[in-house]
């Protein structure tokens, strides 16, 4: 179990317990029960070889708030990294500069790797379009901030073959009881085979539709993702689907009145902004929700 | 016509026989124990040829090399009934049939293009047996045992 090891790498691999222990942990934090000083003294290394605004943002944020310092990589162009230096020796190098790691790096696995040969623990920021762990708790945490995280019925709508974000959520709510996800994808886009079938062994009820009307009103979170051009089959039929995929204020008028609405943003054209000022927008809060849920994940790793 | 006086299959004084392994994969176990050109044992590989057992298998033998326990499992990838045979002055010593097994370390390339191993980095792969085949340590990609695993040793 990597949160054991002092590593969180993927969700599949952490224990019910452990969720709930950050997630608890991210509440305390959330309600200003922390010193500010949990980590004094500590250093984050923050390495990330793609660009992210929110996570590399939000991480950092949540160091300082515990008392921490930061120590950046910059621009990968810059470093010896250009030089041709491998991830592994960059991060036993690091290693020896921080107490703790936390890596973006557009190759699967990639974080799995650098926790093998890290001296100190290492957060897996997102790697490629594998797992971002830290995502994919501070969904789980949006949620349990909304309801408990058990008899819920989850809409995931949007690119759910390459999002990483929703096959990472999927596999966490497969450790909660009676859960039913909800699919609503283009032709093309829907979960893979391959991650269906891992769903299905865990015992994830899944329901496909091709269209959020059919699960609306039974849904209490409705998790929108957003479609990119590039990765549609048909690329002529983008914009007709994209708009028929838009959230909006009338189409919402048949849900739950205590549905929430995600997503992991930058949004482009699949929720209306008329939905922000709604009681069921979350996805600001959601976003805001990455400090307090970060902070429980680097406490998690560099505590005594 | 009279046939010609050699045996398609000579019997080895030593090494190692791989019998009953899938018709087909029989070059793929020979690639699994890193047989190749430069090598210096004499290698038999009979494809296709006909089992006591009934239907058809390929058959490896290989002089003067006994092959270890990880060579074994690794056979099973693609030869889940093959049996390997230790011959020592044409007699068979250990006769033992091969363990799939639980994880195999640097034999099977991922076939997921974007995974870490992939790249330059100085990892070996590593796979973990799954319900479904075996599933990158590293990416999660899983290659189905039955179908797909000899296109990636």
């Amino acid at each position: 179990m990597t949160v054991n090891q002092k590593n969180i790498l993927s969700v599949r691999d952490m224990e019910r317990e452990d969720i709930d222990r950050i997630l608890s942990a991210a509440a305390e934090f959330d309600r200003g029960n922390g010193t500010g000083h949990e980590l004094d003294g500590k250093i984050l290394a923050v390495l990330f070889f793609e660009p992210s605004t929110r996570t590399r943002m939000s991480f950092s944020s949540a160091m300082m708030r515990l008392g921490g310092k930061i120590l950046n990589l910059g621009s990968v162009e810059a470093t010896s990294i250009a030089k041709g230096e491998t991830l592994s020796d960059t991060i036993r190098v690091v290693s020896g500069y921080a107490d703790a790691i936390v890596l973006r790096h557009p190759k699967e696995g990639a974080a799995r790797l650098a926790s093998e040969v890290a001296t100190v623990p290492v957060i897996n920021g997102g790697d490629g379009a594998g797992q971002h762990p830290s995502q994919t708790l501070l969904d789980l945490y949006t949620i349990r901030e909304s309801m408990p995280l058990e008899n819920i019925d989850i809409g995931l709508q949007g690119d759910l073959r390459y999002g990483r974000t929703v096959h990472s959520l999927a596999f966490a709510l497969s450790k909660y009881k009676n859960i039913r996800i909800h699919t609503i994808a283009p032709e093309g886009l829907d979960f893979p085979a391959s991650l269906k079938a891992d769903l299905s062994e865990l015992g994830v009820e899944l329901i496909c539709h091709d269209a959020v009307e059919e699960c609306l009103p039974e849904l209490d979170v409705l998790y929108v993702t957003r479609l990119q051009r590039e990765r549609f089959p048909d690329p002529v039929a983008f914009d007709s689907y994209a708009s028929t995929y838009r959230i909006t204020p009338e189409l919402l008028e048949i849900a739950k009145p205590n549905m929430i609405v995600l997503h992991p943003l930058p949004r482009v054209d699949e929720i209306d902004p008329r939905v922000d000022a709604l009681p069921c927008a979350k996805y600001f809060e959601q976003a805001h929700n990455g400090v307090p849920v970060r902070m429980a994940m680097l406490h998690e790793v560099m505590r005594k | 016509m009279k046939p010609e006086k050699t045996l398609m299959i000579s019997p080895i004084q030593h090494g190692t026989v791989i019998d009953h392994i899938t018709p087909g994969e029989g070059l793929t176990v020979i690639r699994i124990l890193g047989i190749s050109r430069g090598t210096s044992e004499t290698v038999t590989v009979a494809c296709n040829v006909e089992s006591s057992h009934g239907g058809r298998k390929d058959l490896v033998k290989i002089a003067n090399r006994e092959l270890v326990k990880d060579e074994v499992d690794k056979i099973a990838l693609v030869a889940p009934d093959a049996t390997i045979s230790i011959i020592r002055d044409y007699q068979v010593v250990d006769k033992k049939p091969v363990a799939v097994p639980q994880e195999i370390a640097g034999v099977i390339t991922c076939p997921n293009p974007n995974c870490i191993t992939n790249t330059k980095e100085p990892v070996p792969t590593r796979f973990v047996l799954h319900s479904r085949g075996y599933r990158c340590s590293y990416c999660d990609t899983v290659i189905s045992r039955e179908r797909d695993i000899g296109d990636y040793i």
